[in-house]
């Protein structure tokens, strides 16, 4: 095994310098163009914060766990809040459950339209890209409208919401969904149906249900595959079950129905927020109940994040600290996936493979072919793999 | 003024890199390029090697990790080279300043030559910083 990985090209991606996101590294071993084995390392993103977590405050941790990821900076809170409302065995007030609701499924949509428009961006369709980018703009407006800022929102609290919606900012809020509604629904049809876009991305990347329960993928990358997990319906909590929408799933687990399951969940989403609107608007109520002490214990909680299931878990030994707290992130779960869908594939196809999971793929940034055999060494940058991938959409264009 | 800077000011040419960031604000220095904010009508746009750069805009804690990784970037950028830091991780260490994995800040490894604090800092901001920063090399 070792003299055959050493006869095989390594195209070391990463590991710094990322266009966006945290910097990793991944190794493809390639013979000729095609990937046979990969191999991930982690570790240039470490910020301590579990460590951290244990040094502050029951309320200040809710704005450190809110910084593990600029992206789904309320899926962490929430989880968060979860475990420790679990710990208690508090509940929280209904207008809170359904703001909680309305920011989460709103970080839903922003998340998953960056996603497409980077999908975009990564296959030559910048058009994709600036729509994608531009229809993201009016949700980070209602984020501004609710909560006073376009990322890190600062919403949630042990016990309720910091922050409520007021009744005069409902109609805006209508308006901006309504608008959205049209503009998601064109750029939907438009990716969907373009004949290229599903040359380059069916049969791409494809997971199984066998690899999804091997590995244990979790979010949008398992239910591309046809398994239907979902915490807001497995394991409902916040105002979820007194909503109703659906849970897409898709059937081929390629990088194409990992597509359409997120571009049709910011529909889903787009319901549960005007469901949520149409509960709390006149209505009024608490947003938050008192809690004072939080007394020895465990506590668990999930929370269905964009990515997947983001669960935390916390203990307490009755101090005003937790003595222990662990996370774990989706793409923690997702990006060891690489090993069966990166496998067997061509290298321009390999930047929409690490995208599709939606992990951080922005390590793609600079890579380097050494091929071992004849001690020739080549430098790959990130630009050049996306060239190589707008090179194979090209050809296909051409084709058709 | 000098001829390098002269040329240099004409259509900035920006590397980003994250040094250990909640990537929000990598996510609103791409939201800079966007049909909203539009960068791209002021010859700026981002680039894919620090030896094409003329501003380095850093995010994040800058982790133990990635310290020689920092100092290596900003050794191949082309001087005279501005470098941005953007964020509170980058300007102070913000929330994890505390934490054992600390490299940073960013002005203990490499010279700063202006700060856009916020966490994040809106896109408007970072604009405005840029523009300050023009004004600066005037």
């Amino acid at each position: 095994m070792a003299e055959d990985k050493k006869k095989k090209v390594i195209v070391p991606i990463g590991p710094y310098h990322p266009l966006l996101e945290e910097p990793e590294f991944f190794a493809l071993y390639c013979d000729g163009e095609k990937v046979v084995d990969v191999d991930w390392q982690a570790g240039y993103n470490h910020r301590a914060i579990e460590k951290l977590s244990e040094a502050k405050h029951w309320d200040q941790v809710t704005f450190l766990v809110e910084r593990i990821c600029g992206i789904c900076s309320t899926s962490h809170p929430f989880a968060y809040c979860n475990a420790v409302e679990d710990l208690l065995g508090a509940s929280v007030p209904e207008r809170a459950r359904y703001i909680r609701c309305i920011i989460g499924e709103l970080e839903r949509i922003h998340s998953h339209l960056l996603w497409v428009g980077l999908a975009g961006h990564f296959l030559g369709y910048n058009t994709v890209f600036m729509w994608a980018w531009k229809y993201r703009e009016p949700v980070l407006d209602m984020f501004e409208i609710i909560t006073g800022n376009r990322n890190h929102y600062a919403m949630f609290k042990i016990g309720g919401v910091r922050r409520n919606i007021e009744e005069e900012d409902m109609p805006a809020l209508r308006r901006v969904l309504k608008g959205l509604k049209v503009q998601l629904e064109m750029l939907t049809h438009a990716v969907l149906d373009d004949p290229v876009l599903g040359a380059r991305l069916k049969g791409v990347g494809v997971l199984t249900k066998e690899h999804i329960k091997n590995f244990g993928a979790v979010g949008p990358v398992a239910r591309a595959s046809g398994i239907g997990g979902d915490i807001r319906k497995d394991d409902p909590y916040a105002a979820y079950p007194m909503l109703d929408f659906k849970v897409i799933t898709a059937e081929h687990g390629d990088v194409f129905d990992k597509a359409v399951v997120r571009l049709l969940e910011m529909f889903e989403s787009i319901k549960i927020i005007e469901q949520s609107l149409d509960a709390i608007e006149g209505k009024g109520g608490d947003i938050q109940t008192e809690i004072r002490d939080i007394p020895p214990g465990e506590g668990i909680g999930r929370h269905e994040a964009p990515r997947g299931e983001c669960f935390h878990y916390i203990k307490s030994d009755g101090t005003n600290r937790p003595v222990r707290h662990k996370i774990r992130a989706p793409s923690y779960t997702n990006i060891p996936t690489f090993k069966a869908s990166c496998i067997g594939q061509m290298i321009p196809d390999v930047a929409i493979i690490l995208a599709g999971v939606d992990p951080c793929y922005c390590c793609t940034e600079r890579v380097a072919v050494y091929d071992a055999g004849n001690k020739k060494k080549q430098m790959y940058d990130f630009s050049r793999l996306v060239e190589m991938s707008r090179q194979k959409t090209e050809k296909i264009k051409k084709e058709i | 003024m000098s001829l390098k800077i002269k040329a240099l000011k004409k259509s900035l040419w920006v590397y980003h890199m994250s040094g250990g960031s909640c990537n929000n604000c990598d996510i609103e220095i791409l939201a800079c390029l966007d049909p909203r904010f539009d960068i791209e009508r002021f010859g700026m746009t981002l680039v894919g090697s620090p030896r094409h750069a003329d501003v380095l805009l850093c995010t994040g804690i800058i982790n133990k990790k990635c310290v020689e990784r920092v100092k290596e970037v900003y050794a191949q950028t082309a001087k005279p080279c501005v470098v941005v830091a953007i964020g509170a991780c980058s300007c102070s260490g913000g929330i994890f300043r505390d934490g054992y994995q600390m490299g940073g800040p960013l002005d203990k490894l490499i010279p700063v030559d202006i700060y856009i604090p916020g966490c994040p800092p809106k896109p408007e901001a970072m604009i405005a910083g840029i523009v300050k920063l023009l004004e600066k090399l005037k």
